[in-house]
């Protein structure tokens, strides 16, 4: 097989970005910035993915689903490695993914993390605010905590005290 | 040329045995391997995480509210992702053929090198609180001094764990001030606890040979550095909390040298029983 019939990166990227995440499977794992890179190596494609969160337990499911999706465009040597730094961050969640979680009900995440990796909502409380997160549904600002902690790893449960619908929060990181 | 296999229907079952090889560390032996030290702190760092993780796992569908079931399996969660990121790394140091898997479910209650604190019985809410929150305060000074550890494996790990821990910490302290400064029943309880497990945190600050060896090397701070930043962040929540720590209590130790309370052997017996009684058994 001669290289030149290796399909491009950019092809490459354009199959990932069709991979939904398992568990929110209204984002690609593009969107969530999770694929570090992309580059052949001779005739073997290398995949980096980085963990959301160390426990996470989709992250097996996720380099499942990229090995289906990439042998089902035809692609036979493939080599999926892990990249733990730097650590993974909602900051690297790009616009349209922000834009499908609020769609889907749960509301992105606000602000950044500081480069020394402070959290933004901790931040904010020191200086005495809250960080203020918009209900999904019906878009007031007016919400409240339940839990720092929700139905995955990276998410939060929140409680729109307009509308009153609980809600899921992607907390920062 | 051979033929090509069917590239459009993989082997779901391949690849999933496939991931599962590839999700561990593979025991390919590191250049370092044979370094004694430095397996044996970074079981330290995995069995804290291991231990802990149980225990609190053991919440699961028994916690006094939903919300607080939820947020204890989502810690259980991180501190067991952050257990095989050690314990994967204490494989491939040591060289031996070993996995993550293999040193949480095959070794025996000696061979653990946990901080007696973790192992410690549930006990009511308050007690799972504060040993969480004593044990919180402690694992995030360590993990920022290890982001700049002179090994880059145990910094990118530090560096990925400290991010959920900031969030385990918070949560603990929060509680904990407010359950302290709560009710009288709440009150009196998590006093009862700081009470309990005061004596258990001084292991947190032991330096041993160990300790010195890692600090030496620049892998890891001497746990004794740790302790001014932990007594702020202790004293500050406890003042808040209106609790009040024990002074000059005896001090346990042992659990770093592999010698531990009756309690670690039922968190095994129970935790390892798949892997003892169905050798190799997966899923």
């Amino acid at each position: 097989m001669s290289v030149t019939t290796l399909p491009p990166t950019d092809q490459i990227w354009e199959w990932l970005s069709q991979v939904p995440d398992p568990e929110i499977p209204v984002i690609s794992l593009t969107d969530l910035g999770i694929i570090r890179d992309v580059e052949w190596q001779g005739d073997t494609l290398v995949v980096t993915v980085t963990p959301t969160y160390s426990g996470c337990p989709a992250t097996s499911v996720i380099n499942l689903d990229i090995e289906a999706a990439l042998r089902a465009h035809g692609i036979q040597k493939l080599d999926l490695k892990r990249q733990l730094s730097p650590a993974w961050t909602t900051d690297w969640i790009t616009p349209e993914g922000r834009e499908k979680l609020r769609a889907y009900g749960i509301a992105p995440p606000v602000d950044g993390t500081a480069a020394d990796g402070v959290l933004a909502g901790r931040v904010s409380r020191l200086m005495g605010n809250n960080l203020t997160i918009q209900c999904p549904r019906c878009g007031s600002t007016h919400t409240q905590k339940v839990s720092q902690f929700g139905s995955t790893p990276c998410k939060a449960s929140y409680r729109c005290a307009d509308c009153l619908e609980p809600f899921d929060y992607f907390k920062c990181i | 040329m051979p033929s090509l296999p069917d590239m459009t229907t993989p082997n779901l079952t391949a690849l999933a045995g496939q991931a599962l090889t590839e999700s561990g560390h593979v025991a390919v032996p590191a250049p370092d391997a044979g370094q004694p030290e430095f397996v044996e702190f970074l079981q330290r760092m995995g069995d804290n995480a291991l231990i802990l993780g149980h225990r609190v796992s053991e919440w699961c569908g028994h916690s006094p509210a939903l919300e607080e079931d939820i947020a204890l399996a989502n810690q259980a969660l991180d501190l067991i992702g952050q257990c095989q990121l050690w314990l994967g790394l204490a494989a491939e140091v040591e060289g031996k053929g070993r996995d993550a898997d293999a040193l949480a479910y095959l070794r025996d209650a000696g061979a653990f090198r946990n901080l007696l604190l973790v192992e410690l019985p549930n006990g009511d809410f308050g007690v799972t609180l504060m040993r969480q929150f004593l044990f919180d305060a402690f694992h995030i000074e360590m993990l920022r001094a290890l982001k700049t550890s002179s090994d880059s494996r145990v910094a990118d790990i530090a560096a990925k764990a400290e991010k959920e821990v900031a969030y385990h910490l918070e949560r603990s302290a929060d509680l904990v001030i407010r359950l302290g400064d709560g009710t009288d029943e709440s009150r009196a309880r998590m006093q009862a606890a700081l009470t309990k497990l005061w004596s258990y945190t001084g292991e947190m600050f032991v330096d041993d040979a160990v300790d010195q060896a890692m600090a030496d090397a620049g892998i890891a701070p001497l746990p004794s550095s740790l302790q001014p930043a932990w007594d702020k962040t202790v004293a500050a929540v406890l003042e808040e909390a209106t609790l009040t720590a024990p002074t000059g209590a005896w001090q346990h130790k042992g659990g770093k040298k592999g010698i531990h309370t009756e309690h670690l052997g039922y968190i095994l017996a129970e935790m390892q029983f798949l892997q003892r009684a169905y050798p190799g058994a997966r899923w």
